[in-house]
């Protein structure tokens, strides 16, 4: 057992002060980035599903050696971008839907059976919103044209009665 | 401390041991640390108080826990470490994250009996990686090292490559710091006293390992 506790590290990690000093540093900023990466996908939930997945270095739990460490680095650094990429195009996206629904709202008849759920809009819930005449193929021909709100998601008992 | 299993007075709570860390691997994961104890039960169907409190566990446990996890702190810890270690938490999940995908993928946490039942109750509410070993078969305190050239894990084809980090006895590997036991050690039908392992990593707090140990041990004293 001495022999275990004394000798070096398995993977010749040199322990040097500057590279190990490199690589406190390095798993320092993996965490960081992490955090970020965290939050990115917390705050994407549940309107996108981010991929997180950094390449494993190895099969087996391990030191890793500089290279690898830097590898992780900036492999999770090229996610976050990736990520705060996809939420902005999605976010510039909903954006453009809230305002296609205002304009929905404001003259249901020029934007006939066009139907905008809350996703859309980036908001939780299964409501939407669908523009349809009144009365049926009477409003149809005669352009009295509404938008309905839907009562948003089944409730439970609802469901269940579905079920039985 | 958390809440036990029953509403009962408080329970005895086992002394636990801390384990050491070979110094070259603590000077490169400083926080990382083991602790254990070790309490007298066997393996078999969880009893129902604990079966009632996996439930009450899974009743509680929704998809939005699941990902807003990874930003609370000792999740974040795990994670982190595995970064550190090379292995991707997507694909090799940390304890509570499988944990959490098992939940939402079977609709609750299913009952595997003792001491597994018992692991994952403590895990769920304190985020705290755990394992079960038979403490008969275990020689002298737990430690963390690197493995050393030719040394394998029991029931595992080939010899560990050298550097794996991984939890062993005074005589031999016992398990991967994260993943497999070695068959020898691990918990048997012939098991009569069980030890229980808490990893903590850099950025977990000493009383939340105290907390999973004694949940588990109050857990596993109820059967």
């Amino acid at each position: 057992m001495p022999d275990l506790l004394e000798r070096e590290m398995g993977t010749a990690l040199r322990i040097d002060g500057d590279e190990r000093l490199a690589r406190v540093e390095l798993r320092r900023q993996i965490g960081r980035l992490e955090a970020q990466l965290g939050s990115l996908v917390a705050e994407a939930f549940p309107r996108l599903r981010l991929d997180t997945g950094v390449a494993a270095a190895s099969s087996e739990p391990r030191a890793l050696g500089l290279g690898d460490l830097e590898v992780i680095r900036d492999s999770l650094a090229t996610r976050i971008g990736e990520a705060r990429l996809q939420l902005q195009q999605r976010a510039e996206l909903e954006t453009r839907n809230r305002e296609l629904l205002e304009r929905m709202l404001d003259v249901p008849s020029k934007h006939k059976w066009l139907r905008i759920s809350r996703a859309d809009v980036g908001e939780p819930g299964c409501g939407h919103w669908h523009s349809r005449p009144r009365l049926g193929p009477l409003g149809m021909l005669m352009g009295w044209w509404r938008v309905k709100v839907s009562s948003g998601c089944p409730l439970p008992g609802r469901l269940a009665a579905v079920e039985r | 401390m958390g809440m036990g299993v029953t509403d009962s007075e408080p329970r005895w709570e086992p002394p636990s041991s801390i384990g050491w860390v070979a110094p070259h691997v603590a000077a490169e994961f400083p926080g990382l640390g083991i602790a254990w104890i070790e309490v007298d039960g066997r393996p078999g169907r969880s009893p129902e108080p604990v079966a009632r409190r996996l439930d009450e566990t899974s009743n509680r446990f929704y998809g939005a826990h699941a990902i807003h996890m990874r930003e609370r702190p000792i999740p974040w810890a795990y994670r982190v470490f595995f970064r550190q270690i090379g292995l991707d938490p997507d694909r090799t999940r940390t304890p509570v994250e499988q944990l959490a995908l098992d939940r939402l993928q079977d609709g609750g946490f299913k009952t595997r009996g003792l001491p597994a039942d018992a692991l994952t109750i403590a895990t769920v509410e304190t985020g705290i990686a755990l394992r079960a070993f038979d403490a008969e078969r275990l020689e002298g305190a737990l430690c963390i090292r690197d493995s050393a050239p030719g040394e394998a894990l029991k029931g595992r084809p080939g010899e560990l490559s050298h550097g794996t980090l991984l939890i062993a006895d005074e005589r031999a590997p016992v398990g991967l710091l994260f993943g497999a036991s070695g068959e020898d050690r691990s918990v048997s039908r012939a098991t009569r006293r069980i030890a229980i392992a808490a990893i903590q990593v850099d950025g977990v707090p000493q009383i939340a390992v105290d907390e999973a140990l004694w949940m588990v041990a109050a857990t596993l004293g109820v059967a």
